[in-house]
């Protein structure tokens, strides 16, 4: 179990695991933020249902991280004791929920790059790594499958559904690249064998994107700007304002439990 | 503690197999099979347990009581240790636990059906419209729907039988 950890940089491996943690943490809060406001109540304790998948995975990925960073800080000091500047979750995961269609846009591009990496993490040489991906890769799926269903649902619906996934599918569009870019800290896991190159997932993610956004009679931006930063700490402004909602009551109240 | 005094572990197994799981208290802990392993460290009984779901509320709680169970049994010391891998999957159900869940209203997982995030096959589910048959746990009719991928809790879907109008929770395969 040691080796792998030894291969490779301690804070790259870091780096990784909060990645893969912010990006769980803040969808399952943006996510949460639909209980009891959903359009029905199937959708709104799917929705719930989807945020606590997330916030469970995310214990997981900054519970391992806290481990690997071996300064005593466990997932709950990570998650509600970092200011926005330390986050590396991608912005797509910020963007504000919008309407209905957009959350459930934001959550299928999401979902299809999630369950690309979290299958190929399953293959991890770190077995701490592979087996959080492996107990996460089948809630992933289930994601996938409901954010697929609804996008073709909505987009190949009414002239109303059709144009407001439209609209949704352009204004997320450009926050989907940063995820297949590597960085010093992606090459330095994918050379240990821990993770895969970002970029080396673009092809099954594109594959599973157009095969949906055929189905659902939408059509894909041509534009190939992409917005990042997210991954290494420059986030939009929303991220503050999620984390002075998420981190309140443990920046007033420290080491408040009930 | 003499190793003699201790409780054996099929005794063990069959007060766990009587701690009810507390979403669904028709099944127990050992029916939803994520009890893996129980052993002697030296007197410290270890149990090892693993998640339904990540986020599943209730795994605090199955902690909780096994301990007290167990206490309650007699046992001083117990470990609760959390096992990952393999990932927990219905294919563990057992039987006894899956007829428990039909006759509590809740139509037990069809194996083999796990999402797989293949969606290509989906594509093609949602054209033919055909879907996933899960047999009415009250009258037992196959023209049953889909009403929500997920129910009361991320392990159940929502779903409505087309014959008798009721709407019943399917316990999903994972």
């Amino acid at each position: 179990m040691a080796t792998a950890e030894i291969a490779v940089d301690r804070a790259a491996l870091f780096e990784f695991l909060t990645r893969m943690g912010d990006n769980t943490l803040i969808l399952g809060h943006r996510v949460s933020e639909w209980c009891g406001h959903a359009p029905v109540l199937e959708e709104d304790i799917a929705l719930a249902n989807t945020a606590l998948d997330l916030i469970g995975q995310t214990q997981l990925w900054l519970g391992l991280a806290g481990e690997v960073e071996g300064k005593g800080r466990n997932a709950d000091a990570l998650a509600f004791l970092r200011d926005a500047a330390a986050f590396r979750n991608c912005l797509l995961v910020e963007r504000p929920n919008g309407d209905f269609g957009q959350t459930l846009m934001r959550q299928f591009l999401f979902d299809a790059w999630h369950h690309v990496m979290l299958t190929a993490l399953t293959k991890s040489e770190d077995p701490r790594v592979a087996e959080i991906a492996a107990k996460a890769v089948k809630e992933a799926a289930y994601h996938l499958e409901r954010s697929s269903d609804l996008v073709i649902r909505l987009g190949d619906g009414t002239d109303e559904s059709h144009a407001r996934m439209q609209r949704a599918l352009d204004d997320m569009w450009s926050y989907v690249g940063e995820l297949f870019i590597a960085d010093d800290a992606d090459r330095a896991v994918a050379e240990a064998g821990i993770a895969p190159d970002p970029a080396s997932l673009k092809p099954e993610w594109e594959a599973i994107v157009s095969e949906v956004l055929r189905e659902a009679t939408l059509k894909a931006p041509t534009s190939a700007y992409v917005h990042k930063g997210g991954r290494r700490g420059v986030h939009t402004e929303h991220l503050g304002y999620i984390l002075a909602d998420m981190q309140f009551l443990q920046r007033a109240y420290p080491g408040a439990t009930w | 503690m003499a190793t003699a005094t201790l409780p054996s572990l099929d005794e063990v197994w069959h007060w766990l197999s009587q701690v009810p799981d507390p979403e669904i208290p028709v099944l127990s802990l050992v029916d939803l099979g994520i009890v893996r392993e129980v052993a002697w460290d030296d007197d410290t009984l270890v149990v090892t347990v693993t998640p339904t779901y990540s986020g599943c509320p209730a795994t605090g709680i199955i902690n909780l009581d096994i301990e007290r169970e167990l206490n309650a049994r007699g046992v001083a010391k117990v470990r609760l240790e959390r096992r990952l891998s393999p990932p927990w999957t219905t294919d563990w159900m057992s039987a006894e636990g899956r007829e428990k869940l039909r006759a509590y209203g809740i139509a037990p997982p069809v194996d083999d059906t796990a999402a797989d995030g293949r969606s290509l096959a989906l594509a093609r589910r949602l054209a033919s419209g055909s879907n996933l048959t899960v047999a009415c746990p009250r009258c037992g009719s196959a023209q049953t729907e889909k009403v929500s991928q997920f129910g009361s809790t991320a392990c159940k879907a929502s779903y409505r039988c087309l014959s008798c109008l009721e709407p019943f929770d399917y316990f999903k395969c994972i």
